[in-house]
Formats: structure tokens, C-alpha cells, sequence
């Protein structure tokens, strides 16, 4: 199938539109039939997604599937998948029917809501699979504002803060990557992202405002990007946008935002930063690592005093991608293999995470952890999931949170054991905060008289935790159907990167040789 | 077979976890205790019929990155074998012993399910165990590694309801997460240094490791010492070690049988199992064996003096536990790992014992834990009487000195004291002492949980003791067979793990050294001349006689091809120890004599632990029976001494002021200061131009304009690109 990838990307797109132009009216019947519209169109993508996996050949490093047409301007629409991008495609295609069916008891602008969702899974898909510079922005930058809507629109009480907030800070950093994206189509004459892949941009020292900046063009090039990958990473010191934009946002955005929009920033490192500017990123790698460790220890912290528990996982969540950022560049097979699983399982695991918060925020309308305890006495079944879940985000091997985590210490410990000692501390931070969320919520006598008619999960609620359950643990136990498909991508990527750097200059050479 | 034991519990704690609800919660239990018993019998055999040589059975495929590949897989050698039978055992008697304790809990309202739960949890640690012992890889004991922990925080904080109990889960955890971040940063360094997570390639590097430097920090090492001295970090969390022990006090607020199998038997020896596994890289790691030596006897003095004056039954035994595996480390650290082995399998018997033991007193006293409630229960509880009297002989070292008859404990623990004196530096002259005196404190401590117990004068509620009832037999048949344990187990394996060389190197599958290397016969002759000094054992005696004079001839000679043949020859008593690192399941380096050394310790150094047995039986009979206004005195003499012993060395109020409140400050000031007043005060202060532009579109997306824009916005980028690329085509 030639169209295989558009048809993924756009089917919820249409489905939008049919919403958008044939459901009328706000009665309870137009609502059920938008959720039901929209359950089926994302199941549908998720089934046809599952053809491009099966049909994807790991052994090839090239992009596979790929379409190429012409647009206006001379501009090209080109789309397709490699090792690294489809992964994150299943994940997106994934996790939406689940999300759709988190938002089963919303009552307000259901059709739009419905909308919103459906055109953000487009937006998502089209950045894993654009190949071309300008595709890739529209989708990476367009995936604003569907978020930006779900949050401004159905979230919480201070929504308007986060939504603006959040919508800045993106925002923002993408600016200096546009700038970046014109700065490359000036010197390689093109915006196709393969062939700027195969493209060596200058990394010659020189001075800007008196400062000698070492890798020249690349670093520059590097900055400008890391600056919008950076916040949606997000890596400290840019993250704060996260906490609030995750307690005003309602739970199926929540979801989404943690699960997917998260790990754009990181397939962005992988797509751009370590093929493009190979010089660029071995030179601020040192830096990089500083802030991911940074980020472990100092989210890790600040989860232990939060009172909130969607701020509590918001920032569990900055100190998981400080793993991911931390393994992306230490650009050795370990490394990479554990970001690109921790950003799979971390879709995975906190998306489960703020569907638990959901669950009980749904029954009592308050995420104050200083409202619940003693939820054991009478959700059995909760508790059980809970503390699945929250296994998983510790890091229990046997979970899929484990094998992420693992591979990137290992990794980091090849090439910085200083940052390796830090971010290794995380292991006892996470135990921390995790358990001790769990303890305030679940444990202890349910004295509370709020909480004493509190009912267990339903029906629905369980078949929305299931895929993700069985997910975190197979994923856990067979880690290999994740690697194998990245594999040879990976070991593809670190091949060129290793070349680029020996031309660069032969004195990394050894450096390099000892890591592998 | 070895991948049946593995999975039994495993499908056991499933059945019982999620189908109780089909099968009942009786049968749920019944067949979570029966797949036990089924690992438990394959255990034993598995035992018996071992021949030393090591197996490896792949199972699965697991994590595979570049040169990082782990597989589910199991090693089956001779350290497994002994481990996958206390393990079972023990945990399969705790399983039957549990249908007694658990089968009325005041705790939980009749239609709550946690029995199923409980038999689930217990059930799944196994698992956890068993995958911890027969890992082929540093990954996948480091999966069992956590996994115990999980089920240790599980059934730690099984009373739920209790605000204690989900303390004390959770502090177990997150201390346990301390020696797993040492764990996992030394695979992380061996994979480095190695290239590989096989405990094989390891154990063959381990020699080169000796002679390689890392860098690590802030300056070099010798990689051998800084890795081994990493997995021990591990280990001390594990093992509830000096530093890292406060979690495993607390932890008694679990379930009886659970402190029996977890915290007694099984789990908290995992740490001494790591470092007999690594016992090929420990070899070449002089300085991490050091630490080593110091941890294990500090441990073994310090929890023995706080053990000397709590009042909770279960926090005695739980201190007892910890300083009994400070001996063990001290074993292992000296070199003489079979010492450590052999202790860790006669203490799984008595301790685990002593913890049932005193369950069923806990029981039939309606859950009273304080012994100054207790006193003269000798009548009201004959059988557990007399199975605490076996425990509490087994552990203080009964038996007749200068011999290898008595009970379990006498000699595993005399086995490890003589092998301290034996290591002949500084670090472990110090252990030996530490040990002798520790000995006799748990000889004192011992014997007063005894007489405060069963002895003297009932104390505490009248009508609690009036109810007092003996255990059911389902609980007093596991511990008649852990009592069978306690008194053979010593004799029986003595041999196997502390006798000649000849018989410890064919128990561990490991090859004998005597023909290839040049300078066995100096060591023959170093042995030989042990063997005379060794006038005491009866048939040793003349063994060691006819090996000296074997000697003399071979000397005489001085042919080393003659060498072999005399070894062969004349009943390979002055065999040595030899195989490549990874050879056998434990290795000893060529300059490893603790084995012989210990044999030839003066009589007096195998005396000292039976002396000091005594001293501690009769000062505690002095004070608990004789003069029992006596202790009450001495506390109120030394009270400072008194209080610092009973509040433990005020570690847990030393490590909530200097982690524990800081950390938490710091994470507060972190979010107030850090994030709220830095971070966001300086990006508002730079958006504060744009921000009231956007309050007033704000004011209209909550009318709703601002969502009709943005949306006609996205559709129409939407349309656009589609449009565009159906035209372009």
C-alpha cells in the first residue's frame, strides 16, 4: 500500500471533519454519537497502523513507506518511517482509542472535544513521520493548538494560566528552531530530511560576539533546536510549564500530553540533532547531561513535596525524561536503545498514571492527597493497578519502566560516571515520592467520611487500564520486541554519527573507540 | 526440573492472587501451598543429585541491546542448589505454618479476602527469590534483587490499615533502593569494564579486573576492589548490614511468617548469596574484602548489643538476625565463602524456626509482642517450649568443643570464628574478637528471650495468659521439621562445607589444584604441617599423621611429576584448591588458605565461641531467673548505656535529621523557591510585556470566540495541506 502512512495520519482527520460537518446539536444522543465516531476512527488507525508494523522491515535502516509528492511552492509533502519514528507512531495510534474512551463521561462541548482529539492525532502522527523540514513544523507546531484548546477549554480552574503558559513556552522555542530551519534550507539548498541528513553543515570555529563558539554553524544549528526540544522535553530549567499545564488539563489531555506530545522533543534529538548536527552535539553533550541529571535529582525532590498528585506525577515525569535526554546523548547502542523504550514505556506508564488520578478526581472532583487515604478498604482492584503502575514508574525491573532506565545508566556510565552517580540516585528519589503517593492515598484506615461510600473501578475503567497493563508488563518481560525493531536504526544512527565526528576531527577518535 | 521449582510459585501466587475468586479462597491457598511443596521436593532432589558441575538453562530471550544481552536463564551449580533448598523449605513450611496463623485475623473483616492476598504475596516472593538465586546474569538477580523487595514492601505493610506498618514498608523499600543504586552502578561498571552482564565472562575477566584501573569519579581505582566494593553496597542494603540495617527492625510489623521467611531465612541473606556468587572477583579484590570484614563483624557486635535490651520478642530475634549475617559477611570477607554458605543454611533453619517459634507465642497470646507481658508460658506452651529451646541452643553454638557434634549453629558459627582467626590481618583479628563477644551476647540475649518467656513469674494481663493456648498442628509441624533442621543440619553438611579441602572442592564441583601448580608442594607441606597441629578431632588426627609423612617422602623426591601421583595416592587430604575463576561455583585463589588455616586454629581459638556461650547462659540466668530485680538496676545505674542500646545507637533519629528532614526541606525549597520564584519569576518577568495582551484574549476564549478562531485556524492549515497535496499530485 503506497498511501499507507497518509491514510493513518489523516483518517482521524476526516473523521474531525464528518464530526465537524454533519453532527449537529448538543443533545445526549449527538454527544454519544461523537465519542462513538470518535472511538471507531482511532481504532480504526490503530488496526491500520498495525499493517505499517507488520509490514516494516527492521533490518532496513532506510525510511520505509515513504510518500513523496509535490505541494505549492516548490515545497514537497514527503512522509515515512524508519526504526526510530515507527514506534512512536504505534504509540500514538495506541494510545487514542484509550484516550477516547478516558473521556467517556465529559459532558461539555463533547463534539468539539471530540475534534480537538482527533486532529491532534493527526497533528502527532504527521511530525513521527514528515521528512521534510517544513511538513515536520506545520504538524510539530500545529499540535499546539489542539493541546493548547483541551486545556484552555476543558481544564481546571486556573486553565486559562496553564493554557497561555504553556502555549508561550512552546511557542517560544519553536521561534529559534524556525530560524534554524531557514538558516538550513539557506546552506543545503534543500528541506528534505533525508538529504539533510546526508548533509555536513560547517562546524568550524568562530567567534559570535567575541565568544569562540567550538563547532561553529552545527552548534549554533544545535542550540536553536534544543531550545524547542528542550521545552517540550521538557529538561530543566524549562519545565515548569509542565506541572501546571497537567493539573488544569483535563484527564484524556493529561494523558496525551504525557504519553505523546512529550516525546516529540526527544524523536526531535534523534531525528535532527545527533544525525544533523552530529559536531554540535558532541560538543554540548557534557551540557545535556548536566541538565538531564539536573532534572532527575531536582524534579525527583521536588515531587517528594508536592501535595497535588498531578503535579506529583507531572514531575516524576521531568525526571524520567531527564533519563531519555541523558541516554540520547551519550549516542552509544545502551544509550539510545534506553531512551527510545524509556519514552515508550513512559507513554505507557504515566499515561496510566493520570488515568489513575482520574479515576478517584471523578468520584471526588479533588486531587488534594491530602483528601484520600485508606482507598485499600474499599477499591481492592484500584489498589492493585495503583501500585502496578506505580512499580513501573519506580523503575521495578520486570515492569517496562525498568528497562529504560537501566539501559541509560548503563550507558551514561560509559561516558560520564559522574552524571552516571547522580542520576543513578534518582532510583532512591523515585522510591521516595512514588511510595510515598501511594502510602498517602491507599493505605492507612479509611477515615475519611467523604470516602466512605467511594465505589471500586468500573467496568470501563478496567477495560481503559488493560491494554496498558498488559503493555508495561510484556514490554517488561520481553523488552526485545521493542529493540529489535529500533535496533538496527540505532546502530545505523551511531555508525554515521561516529563518522561524522572522526572527520570532524580525529582526536574525539579515541574517546569514541573506548565506548564501544 | 530447576525451571519447574522457578515457576511453581510463581503459578501459584497468580492462582491464588486473581482465580480465588472462582476456586475459593481455601482452594486458592491449598494450591498456592501444594505448588510450593512441588518446588520443594524438586529441590532436594535437585540437592542430592547435583554433581558440582555447573548447568545453564536459557528460558527466554530478555533485554538485548548491542553488547548488553540478558536472558532469562538459569545456573544451576552448587551455590544454587543450596540456596533453591532454603528457600523452599523454609518457605514451603511457612506456607502451612500460615493456615494456622493467618486463619483468624483481628485485623481484617471476615469477608475481606487477604488470606488469598497473603498466600499470593508469600507465594510470589518466592518466585522473586528463587529467579534472584539462579540467575545466569548481574540483570536477573538484579530483577529477583528488587522483586523481594517488592514483595518484602508488600507483606511488610500487609496490616494496610496500620499507619506503622505502611511506615515500615515503605522505609524498607527506599533503604533497600540505597544498596540496589551501589547494585546497579556496579553492573553498570562491570559492564563497562567487561563488556558483558554473564556472570561467566565476568568471573573469566575477574583476574584482569585485578590488574586494571577505572575511573571512576574523581580518580582511579582498581577496578576489582571499587566494583566488588559496589555489589556489596548492594549487599549491605539487602542484608540489612551496619548503615543500611534500620529498615529490617521495622520491618517485623509484617506478619509473623513472613519475618520467618523474609527477614529471617531468605531475603536478608541474599546479600551474603551476592557475595559468595562473586566470590571470583571478591578474590581478587583484597581492599572490598576488607570492607567487607569490618561491615559483617560491626554489624554482628552492634545489633547484638542493641538485641540485649529490646522488649519486643520479634525485634530480639530481627537484631539476632541482622548480627547472625554480619557473621556471614565476615565469612565471605575472610575468603572462606563455604563458611558463609554453610552459616546461611544452618541459621535458615533456626532462625526461621525461632520466628515461627515465637509466632506461636504471639498467637496464643492474642497478638501481645512485649516479653514483659510474658514469663512462666512454659505450661500454657509445651511443644513451642521445647522448639524454642532447640532454636535458642542452635543458635548460641551448643555442642561438645573441640569436636563436630552438636547443633547447627555450634558448628557453622565456630566454623566462621575459626576462619576469622584464620585470615591472619588485621581487619579480620578485629572480626574474630567482635565475633567471640558478639557470641556471647547472643548467648545472653538468647537465653533471656527464653526465661523471660517461659520462665519465672507471669507478667502483664491476667486474662490474656489465662487464654493462652498452645498452636494448632498445622503450625507445630512446620516446626518440628525446621527443629529437625536446626539440630542435623550442622552435623550432617559439616563435611560439605567446612571439611577437608578435598570435600568442599567436590561438594562445590571445584577442581583440585595439586598437579599443575609448581609450588603445591610447599603448600602440601604448610598443610600437612596443619593437619599435625590439628590433635584434636579424632580421625583427623591420624589423617593429618599419615599426610605429614606422605609429605616428608614427597620431598624427599621433589619431582613435580611425582606430585600428582602422591596426591592421588595418599587420600588427597593436602589437596588444594584450583580451576579458572567461574570453575566450581565458588572460587578460591591459589593464595587462599583460610580453609586449612581455620583447621589449625589452637584449641583455645575453638573454644573461645563455646565460652563465651556459657558466660552469656550464665550471666542471663543470673539476671532472669536468679536475680531478676537485677536488670531493672543495672539500667537505672547506666541509664546513658541503657538508652543508647534500647533506642538503638538513635540511628533512625540520626538519619531523619541528616536525610531524611533535609531531603524533604530541600525538595519544598526546590518547588517554592526553585521553581516558583526563579524559574517562573524570571520568565514572567520577561513575558510581562505580552501578558496583558493575552488576559484579554482570554477573556474571550472563556466566551468561547477565542475556540470558534483557533479552530477555523487549525482546520484551515488542515485543508490546506491536504488540498495541497491532492493538487500537487
Amino acid at each position: 500500500m503506497q498511501n499507507l502512512i497518509s491514510i493513518i495520519t489523516f483518517l482521524p482527520l476526516i473523521a474531525a471533519l464528518i464530526l465537524a460537518l454533519f453532527l449537529k446539536g448538543e443533545d445526549e444522543a449527538a454527544q454519544r454519537n461523537a465519542k462513538w465516531l470518535a472511538l471507531i476512527a482511532t481504532t480504526a488507525t490503530l488496526f491500520i497502523s498495525l499493517f505499517l508494523l507488520f509490514g516494516f522491515d527492521p533490518s532496513n535502516t532506510d525510511f520505509q513507506f515513504v510518500e513523496e509528492r509535490e505541494w505549492l511552492l516548490g515545497l514537497k509533502y514527503k512522509m515515512g518511517v524508519d526504526g526510530i519514528s515507527i514506534l512512536f507512531v504505534m504509540l500514538t495510534t495506541f494510545l487514542m482509542p484509550i484516550t477516547i474512551a478516558a473521556c467517556w463521561e465529559v459532558k461539555v462541548r463533547v463534539k468539539e472535544y471530540m475534534i480537538a482529539f482527533l486532529v491532534l492525532e493527526t497533528l502527532m502522527l504527521g511530525v513521527f513521520t514528515a521528512l521534510d523540514l517544513v511538513l515536520f513544523y506545520l504538524f510539530f507546531e500545529g499540535g499546539l493548538i489542539p493541546m493548547f484548546l483541551i486545556i484552555g477549554i476543558w481544564g481546571g480552574k486556573d486553565r486559562i494560566y496553564a493554557a497561555f503558559k504553556f502555549f508561550l513556552y512552546t511557542f517560544l522555542g519553536s521561534l529559534l528552531m524556525l530560524v534554524a530551519m531557514i538558516a538550513m534550507y539557506v546552506d543545503a539548498g534543500t528541506t528534505d530530511i533525508p538529504s539533510l541528513m546526508m548533509h555536513t553543515f560547517a562546524s568550524e570555529t568562530f567567534p559570535v560576539l567575541g565568544i569562540q563558539i567550538v563547532g561553529g554553524m552545527q552548534t549554533l544549528l544545535f542550540l536553536a533546536f534544543f531550545a524547542s526540544f528542550a521545552v517540550k522535553m521538557p529538561m530543566w530549567p524549562v519545565h515548569t510549564w509542565l506541572p501546571d499545564a497537567h493539573v488544569q488539563a483535563p484527564t484524556a489531555g493529561s494523558v496525551i500530553l504525557a504519553a505523546v506530545l512529550l516525546k516529540m522533543g526527544g524523536y526531535g534529538f534523534l531525528r535532527f540533532s545527533l544525525p544533523m548536527f552530529p559536531v554540535g552535539s558532541e560538543v554540548m553533550s557534557t551540557f545535556v547531561f548536566w541538565l538531564s541529571a539536573i532534572a532527575i535529582v531536582y524534579a525527583s525532590l521536588v515531587a517528594l513535596a508536592q501535595e497535588d498528585m498531578k503535579k506529583l506525577i507531572a514531575y516524576s515525569s521531568v525526571a524520567h525524561m531527564g533519563y531519555v535526554t541523558m541516554g540520547i546523548f551519550t549516542v552509544n547502542q545502551q544509550g539510545l536503545d534506553g531512551a527510545i523504550f524509556q519514552m515508550l514505556s513512559h507513554g505507557f506508564v504515566s499515561g496510566a498514571l493520570f488515568l489513575i488520578v482520574g479515576v478517584v478526581y471523578d468520584r471526588m472532583h479533588t486531587r488534594d492527597i491530602a483528601a484520600y487515604g485508606g482507598l485499600m478498604v474499599r477499591m481492592p482492584v484500584y489498589a492493585l493497578i495503583f501500585m502496578l503502575f506505580t512499580m513501573a514508574n519506580v523503575g521495578l525491573p520486570g515492569t517496562s519502566g525498568f528497562i529504560g532506565e537501566f539501559l541509560t545508566l548503563m550507558a551514561i556510565f560509559q561516558v560520564n560516571t559522574w552524571v552516571a552517580l547522580v542520576a543513578t540516585s534518582g532510583v532512591i528519589f523515585s522510591a521516595g515520592y512514588a511510595l510515598w503517593l501511594y502510602r498517602r492515598v491507599m493505605l492507612g484506615d479509611l477515615i475519611k467520611e467523604s470516602l466512605k461510600t467511594i465505589k471500586d473501578m468500573t467496568g470501563r475503567e478496567k477495560a481503559i487500564f488493560a491494554p496498558l497493563v498488559v503493555m508495561t508488563l510484556l514490554l517488561g518481560v520481553y523488552p526485545a520486541l521493542v529493540t529489535d525493531v529500533i535496533g538496527p536504526s540505532v546502530e545505523h544512527l551511531i555508525g554515521q554519527y561516529e563518522v561524522a565526528l572522526n572527520d570532524y576531527t580525529p582526536a574525539t577518535e579515541l574517546a569514541l573507540a573506548g565506548d564501544h | 526440573m530447576a525451571t519447574i521449582i522457578l515457576f511453581a510459585p510463581l503459578i501459584g501466587a497468580i492462582i491464588c492472587g486473581f482465580f480465588w475468586r472462582v476456586i475459593g479462597e481455601k482452594a486458592g491457598q491449598i494450591t498456592a501451598t501444594s505448588l510450593l511443596f512441588l518446588s520443594f521436593f524438586l529441590s532436594w532432589i535437585v540437592f542430592f543429585t547435583h554433581d558440582g558441575v555447573t548447568e545453564h538453562i536459557t528460558i527466554m530471550r530478555w533485554i538485548d541491546s548491542g553488547s548488553l544481552v540478558a536472558d532469562w536463564a538459569i545456573r544451576l551449580d552448587r551455590l544454587t542448589a543450596i540456596m533453591l533448598v532454603v528457600v523452599t523449605t523454609v518457605s514451603a513450611f511457612v506456607h502451612l505454618y500460615s493456615f494456622g496463623y493467618m486463619a483468624h485475623d483481628s485485623a481484617f473483616p471476615e469477608d475481606e479476602p487477604y488470606r488469598a492476598r497473603f498466600f499470593a504475596f508469600l507465594s510470589l516472593f518466592t518466585f522473586a527469590m528463587l529467579a534472584l538465586v539462579t540467575a545466569d546474569n548481574l540483570v536477573q538477580m538484579f530483577f529477583g534483587w528488587e522483586g523481594v523487595g517488592l514483595a518484602s514492601y508488600l507483606l511488610i505493610g500487609f496490616y494496610y490499615k496500620k499507619e506503622s506498618a505502611g511506615e515500615a514498608a515503605m522505609k524498607a523499600f527506599i533503604v533497600n533502593r540505597v544498596g540496589d543504586f551501589g547494585f546497579a552502578l556496579g553492573i553498570a561498571g562491570l559492564f563497562f569494564m567487561v563488556d558483558s552482564v554473564a556472570l561467566d565472562d565476568v568471573f573469566a575477566a575477574a583476574p584482569e579486573l585485578a590488574e586494571t584501573s577505572i575511573s571512576f569519579l574523581w580518580t582511579d581505582w582498581n577496578a576489582a576492589n571499587l566494583l566488588a566494593f559496589l555489589l556489596f553496597v548492594g549487599a549491605m542494603g539487602k542484608s540489612a548490614q551496619f548503615l543500611l540495617h534500620t529498615w529490617l527492625p521495622d520491618a517485623m510489623e509484617g506478619p509473623t511468617p513472613v519475618s520467618a521467611l523474609i527477614h529471617a531465612a531468605t531475603m536478608v541473606t541474599a546479600g551474603v548469596f551476592l557475595v559468595c556468587r562473586m566470590s571470583p572477583l571478591i578474590e581478587f579484590a583484597p581492599g572490598a574484602a576488607t570492607v567487607i570484614v569490618y561491615i559483617g563483624a560491626i554489624t554482628a557486635f552492634f545489633a547484638a548489643t542493641v538485641g540485649l535490651v529490646q522488649n519486643d520478642i520479634k525485634r530480639v530475634i530481627a537484631y539476632s538476625t541482622c548480627s547472625q549475617l554480619g557473621y556471614m559477611f565476615v565469612a565471605a570477607g575472610v575468603g572462606m565463602y563455604s563458611a558463609a554458605m554453610f552459616h546461611l543454611l544452618t541459621h535458615a533453619f533456626f532462625k526461621a524456626m525461632l520466628f515461627l517459634g515465637a509466632g506461636s507465642v504471639i498467637h496464643g497470646m492474642h497478638h501481645e509482642q512485649d516479653m514483659r507481658n510474658y514469663g512462666a508460658l512454659k505450661g500454657k506452651f509445651p511443644v513451642t517450649y521445647w522448639i524454642m529451646m532447640i532454636g535458642t541452643l542452635a543458635i548460641t553454638g551448643v555442642g561438645i568443643p573441640l569436636t563436630s557434634i552438636g547443633f547447627a549453629g555450634f558448628l557453622s558459627k565456630d566454623a566462621i570464628i575459626e576462619s576469622a582467626w584464620a585470615g591472619g590481618t588485621t581487619a579480620s583479628g578485629f572480626a574474630f574478637w567482635a565475633l567471640v563477644v558478639a557470641a556471647l551476647m547472643t548467648s545472653f540475649y538468647s537465653w533471656r528471650l527464653m526465661f523471660l518467656t517461659f520462665h519465672g513469674e507471669a507478667r502483664g494481663d491476667k486474662h490474656t495468659h489465662e487464654h493462652a493456648h498452645e498452636s494448632p498442628r498445622v503450625m507445630l509441624i512446620p516446626l518440628y521439621v525446621l527443629a529437625a533442621g536446626a539440630i542435623f543440619s550442622g552435623m550432617l553438611w559439616y563435611g560439605s562445607f567446612f571439611g577437608h579441602t578435598d570435600k568442599v572442592a567436590k561438594f562445590y564441583g571445584i577442581p583440585l589444584a595439586g598437579e599443575v601448580h609448581a609450588e603445591a608442594s610447599m603448600e602440601g607441606h604448610t598443610e600437612a604441617t596443619h593437619d599435625e597441629h590439628m590433635a584434636d578431632g579424632t580421625a583427623e588426627a591420624a589423617h593429618g599423621d599419615a599426610a605429614a609423612t606422605a609429605h616428608e617422602d614427597e620431598h624427599a623426591t621433589e619431582a613435580a611429576a611425582d606430585h600428582g601421583d602422591d596426591h592421588a595416592a595418599d587420600g588427597e587430604h593436602h589437596a588444594a584448591f584450583g580451576g579458572r575463576p567461574g570453575e566450581g561455583a565458588i572460587y578460591f585463589a591459589p593464595d587462599n588458605h583460610v580453609l586449612d588455616d581455620a583447621h589449625a586454629a589452637p584449641a583455645w581459638v575453638k573454644v573461645s565461641p563455646f565460652i563465651a556461650m556459657l558466660l552469656g547462659l550464665g550471666l542471663a540466668y543470673l539476671f532472669y531467673i536468679r536475680k531478676p530485680e537485677l536488670p531493672a538496676k543495672l539500667a537505672e545505674n547506666q541509664k546513658p548505656l541503657y538508652l543508647f542500646l534500647l533506642n538503638k545507637w538513635y540511628f533512625d533519629e540520626i538519619y531523619d535529621a541528616v536525610f531524611v528532614n533535609p531531603v524533604r526541606a530541600l525538595g519544598r525549597l526546590l518547588w517554592k523557591k526553585g521553581d516558583g520564584a526563579t524559574i517562573d519569576g524570571a520568565i514572567n518577568g520577561l513575558a510581562m510585556g505580552i501578558i496583558p495582551y493575552f488576559t484579554r484574549l482570554a477573556g474571550r476564549a472563556q466566551s468561547g470566540y477565542l475556540f470558534h478562531y483557533a479552530f477555523a485556524m487549525v482546520l484551515g492549515i488542515v485543508v490546506l495541506v491536504t488540498w495541497m497535496t491532492i493538487a500537487g499530485n
